[in-house]
């Protein structure tokens, strides 16, 4: 479960700072599927990022299954992300070099495991998601959509308790997107707690609940 | 999947600014390693050159001789108390700590003679230590070795029209002139040899000896702790190096070390720059991928071991080529610069250790800030899209 409180981040600008969250209160159920959906510069992207243990907020805290998880050094929240989240980027963001299976065994790199186990757990994800024959495969061989499933099946691996999205079918046509999405619920009804940030509507049909920031405040406050 | 195995595979994606990174390095330590061999090289080079002159130190009597010459004219000597060495020095000489480094010892005695009414320097020798002594001489004749024996130089033999085979007198003794001493350009020319007893019995210097030559292998010796060593078992005697030619030599070779030694410092300096800007490039460019890497849970030195590491191969590949390329310039060079005829390329096992050493370690001091850099990076800052 994560519970926010009075989550507030600023960015310095040149006249000052400017505040892309002023206090945002929001508690996401384990298990449960949260669409965050608001305009450009709503904050959306700035309460994933924060939700997610990759960036500080200015105030207030996050606490996951009741860790305060900004009060973890570096390191600390490294390892938290390593063995709590799951992130899918909007722009796939696989490493060029690497192939669909190596992209995927990326979360395993730093654990201490066989590479034969590793091999095995992305194997099962690369399964998951549709792609055990494309596993020899570099990224830029791979369609749009088969890329955004590796992409799944990396932040997947290590079987994380929540799943962070960003924009996961802003770069895809309708009928990938459908696939995609399809992925996520069937991910969700196996247990797996999904934030997901968009600005498509029609994902947010897939989710339990949609939370719309503007401003960088919640514009229906979470209940 | 390990976090090395990125790095390598890293490499692998950027062939041309990996291979291009590594041959700058390479060239660069090419140059230094070259230099530091011919240096190196050409020492030994000196020091087995210096093995082959000869007496490099001389024993004499201690006494108030004032040499009277200028510029290669000498006028005679004004000597206030001439004195004569014992025999028994001889032994005492091969008790020194350095004893083993002794290639040859040769006694002589001198005195001035008349032959055919000409007067001549006579000089009494151990013919076997004396030619073992001095190799460069070539003779014309058989080597003398008999107590007759003779041995005569160029100069003499031309003034007192003597070939070999013929007989001289010398006071009551008839010697044989055994072979002449082809020119060599020196006192030696002038000079007329003949064994050391016969000498002594001529000059009436029976048990005497007016100097000793001593030729010391200097490879691995210091000649002035010998020196110092003969002074202290003979305090009678006169102990000098004949070392001014080859300190020469050595200053030149010291001052090519200093200047070897002072380029691997500038280009040091320049493949470290060279080193981090490419890394500084390197990491700038891959700042997603390091995003990625930091948002699914590296650690900062999970990220800076990744960037390090390529960093170090890098470092260790050029190192390698870079040994070889200049061992390679080295050995064309080295006939060139060397004394000798046949020169040998020196291989030291700590040059190329040390210098594959010193560009491992220089690329990673280099890639450290850009490591350190990417091992901090904030994976919201790198991921823009998010």
């Amino acid at each position: 479960m994560i519970t926010t409180s009075n989550v507030t981040k600023n960015y310095p600008s040149g006249a000052g700072n400017v505040a892309a969250l002023k206090g945002v209160d929001l508690t996401v159920e384990t298990g449960e599927f949260v669409c965050i959906m608001g305009q450009s510069g709503s904050g959306k992207s700035t309460l994933l990022t924060i939700l997610g243990g990759m960036c500080h907020p200015s105030a207030g805290s996050v606490e996951v299954d009741g860790a305060a998880i900004y009060s973890l050094n570096d390191d600390g929240l490294a390892d938290f992300r390593a063995g709590h989240f799951g992130f899918v980027f909007q722009s796939f963001h696989l490493v060029p070099y690497l192939t669909a299976l190596e992209n995927v065994m990326l979360p395993l790199a730093p654990l201490k495991m066989s590479a034969l186990e590793k091999q095995q757990l992305a194997s099962d994800a690369l399964t998951r998601v549709g792609l055990a024959d494309c596993a020899g495969r570099l990224p830029s061989r791979l369609s749009g959509g088969e890329q955004e499933r590796v992409a799944i099946a990396r932040a997947v691996v290590n079987r994380p308790a929540i799943l962070f999205a960003d924009e996961p079918t802003g770069n895809l046509d309708s009928a990938t997107s459908d696939q995609v999405m399809g992925l996520f619920a069937e991910l969700h009804q196996a247990g797996q707690t999904i934030v997901m940030v968009t600005h498509n509507p029609d994902n947010g049909r897939y989710a339990q609940r949609t939370i719309r920031l503007k401003d960088g405040l919640l514009d229906t406050p979470d209940s | 999947m390990r976090p090395y195995q990125i790095a390598l595979k890293n490499l692998i994606r950027r062939p041309a600014r990996m291979f291009f990174l590594t041959v700058a390095l390479a060239v660069g330590l090419a140059a230094v390693v070259a230099l530091v061999t011919l240096s190196n090289s050409m020492t030994a080079d000196i020091e087995h050159t210096m093995d082959q002159f000869g007496a490099n130190i001389l024993i004499t009597p201690k006494s108030n001789d004032l040499a009277l010459s200028y510029g290669g004219i000498s006028l005679g000597r004004v000597s206030f108390d001439q004195r004569e060495l014992d025999p028994s020095v001889l032994e005492r000489i091969r008790t020194i700590k350095n004893h083993q480094n002794i290639a040859a010892v040769a006694p002589k005695v001198l005195g001035a003679v008349t032959l055919q009414g000409k007067e001549l320097l006579l000089v009494g020798v151990d013919f076997a230590a004396e030619l073992r002594m001095k190799p460069w001489w070539r003779l014309t004749g058989t080597e003398p070795s008999a107590a007759d024996d003779a041995l005569l130089g160029s100069n003499a033999a031309r003034v007192l029209g003597v070939k070999p085979g013929d007989r001289l007198t010398v006071g009551d003794r008839s010697f044989k002139v055994a072979a002449l001493l082809q020119e060599t350009g020196s006192q030696d020319d002038g000079l007329l040899f003949v064994p050391l007893a016969a000498a002594q019995a001529i000059t009436a210097k029976q048990g005497k000896i007016t100097l000793i030559e001593v030729a010391a292998l200097c490879s691995g010796c210091p000649i002035g702790e010998m020196v110092d060593q003969i002074a202290a078992v003979l305090p009678d005697a006169k102990v000098s190096a004949i070392k001014q030619v080859v300190e020469g030599r050595l200053q030149t070779i010291g001052q090519l070390k200093r200047f070897s030694l002072g380029m691997g410092g500038v280009i040091a300096l320049i493949g470290l720059l060279v080193v981090f800007i490419t890394m500084m490039g390197n990491v700038n460019e891959r700042k997603v991928e390091i995003g990625i890497f930091r948002a699914i849970g590296y650690r900062t030195g999970h990220v800076m071991g990744i960037i390090l590491l390529e960093a170090g191969l890098v470092g260790l590949v050029a190192g390698l080529a870079g040994y070889l390329l200049g061992l390679g310039a080295a050995a064309i060079a080295l006939p060139l610069l060397a004394q000798s005829d046949h020169p040998h390329l020196l291989l030291q096992w700590q040059v190329a250790l040390a210098a594959i050493a010193a560009v491992g370690l220089v690329s990673l001091l280099a890639a450290v800030y850009p490591a350190r850099r990417a091992g901090r990076m904030d994976p919201a800052d790198a991921l823009r899209s998010l």
